[in-house]
């Protein structure tokens, strides 16, 4: 699959404060870049700017091809069935091998469990098999390792690897270390506005 | 794609399948059934006044399920992911118009038939209200959605979609029940017209609202 996410000179803003500014990120297909920084620093607010949920305060995103994004939110109906939340999904994305996202994240046997009554990683989990349902060659990740258990850090790690193998983009927001070969890291503190100095009376 | 919207759309908001659905229909059979015990029984005076309060019940029917309207898929994140799959705000809001007015309007209309009997409507006075009703929920519907988004975010949202509904929904109230007290229809016409502009523009004021909540 061929995409392409091109962010130019972006400012990012949340309420009245300008977290970012002057981001400038080309991903090709194959790239995995994560994004890292403190608490508050604009991680989530850049990764839903790329997905195209937030206008930017400046500068421009452009994406080739679909963008999937999995961040705390899952769109799951608490009150239904995880089979059932996940059939939704399906159907939107017009998904034929959702067995196949399932198995992956080894959901198999929580199917019948509604998902109000899913753990923090099994939440995360079935967030991921949507993801993966959804066949999105740009992958937005926020915080995608937390609350997993380590073999389900090693299986979501060796799966945003082959994900990109295979040509997809990732974009991953994490204060977990990834080891996913050719990862570039962006500090996101770097583009942090300069704090002009008090004005000395 | 547009059908499974609202296929979830209407499992989730319509009565005896979605979670508290069905209140809507019980509060508005509960008023009418609560009216002749606090006025007494006295019959013409019900079916002279009977037709202003199936109205007023409707109206109030049509507040209780704001709260859970748009609010709780905002938190869940839905409209973020349909939105990353090409579904717009304004089609998603459109869709959920239709739905919520599928699961109020018409259950709300067949209560009508024993609310008219409790209140001892006669035969043109029901014919009347039902066509009122009719052509006035599909615009207490998205008057509904429309301060049902634009108060997702906020924390006493429920509280004040309702006391924001009541100012908006007078025009449907006083065209609707002023048929019942000339006993034309003419004025329905007005109803329906009003309805129809609300419908019209809901879509595109609740998908703007949904918009700016995501703003924050």
């Amino acid at each position: 699959m061929q995409a392409r996410l091109t962010v130019s000179d972006l400012a990012c803003r949340r309420g009245d404060r300008v977290l970012c500014r002057g981001l400038s990120l080309t991903l090709q297909s194959g790239d995995a870049c994560h994004v890292t920084g403190a608490n508050g620093v604009g991680k989530t607010t850049l990764l839903r700017s790329c997905a195209g949920l937030l206008t930017p305060f400046a500068g421009t995103v452009e994406s080739e091809g679909a963008v999937g994004l999995l961040d705390e939110r899952m769109g799951l109906d608490p009150d239904l069935p995880l089979g059932r939340a996940l059939a939704f999904w399906q159907k939107i994305d017009d998904c034929v091998d959702v067995d196949a996202a399932i198995d992956a994240m080894g959901l198999r046997n929580l199917l019948d469990i509604p998902v109000r009554y899913l753990s923090t990683g099994q939440r995360k989990r079935a967030g991921l098999a949507r993801l993966i349902a959804q066949a999105a060659p740009i992958w937005l990740l926020d915080e995608p390792l937390s609350g997993l258990d380590t073999r389900a850090i090693d299986q979501v790690t060796a799966l945003i690897a082959r994900h990109c193998e295979s040509g997809g983009i990732a974009l991953v927001a994490s204060h977990q270390t990834l080891s996913i070969a050719g990862l570039t890291t962006l500090e996101l503190a770097e583009y942090a506005p300069r704090t002009e100095p008090e004005p000395t009376a | 794609m547009i059908t499974a919207l609202l296929k979830r759309d209407l499992a989730r908001f319509f009565p005896f399948t979605g979670s508290g659905a069905a209140l809507p229909v019980i509060f508005f059979l509960a008023v009418a059934m609560l009216y002749p015990f606090a006025v007494g029984p006295d019959a013409p005076l019900l079916a002279r006044t009977g037709g202003g309060v199936v109205w007023i019940a409707a109206l109030l029917a049509a507040i209780l399920p704001l709260d859970s309207l748009v609010a709780r898929d905002i938190e869940l994140g839905v409209f973020d992911q349909l939105k990353l799959r090409g579904v717009t705000e304004e089609v998603s809001m459109a869709v959920r118009l239709a739905a919520h007015w599928l699961s109020f309007g018409p259950p709300l209309i067949l209560a009508t038939f024993p609310a008219a009997a409790l209140l001892n409507l006669d035969g043109e006075t029901l014919h009347i209200l039902l066509l009122g009703l009719l052509a006035g929920t599909p615009g207490l519907a998205a008057i509904g959605l429309m301060i049902a988004s634009l108060t997702a975010s906020l924390r006493a949202g429920a509280a004040l979609s309702g006391l924001l509904l009541i100012p908006l929904a007078l025009p449907i109230l006083i065209f609707g029940a002023g048929a019942l007290a000339r006993m034309d229809q003419a004025s329905l016409g007005f109803v329906a017209a009003i309805s129809l502009l609300l419908v019209a523009i809901a879509p595109f004021a609740a998908g703007a609202a949904i918009r700016a909540a995501r703003e924050g």
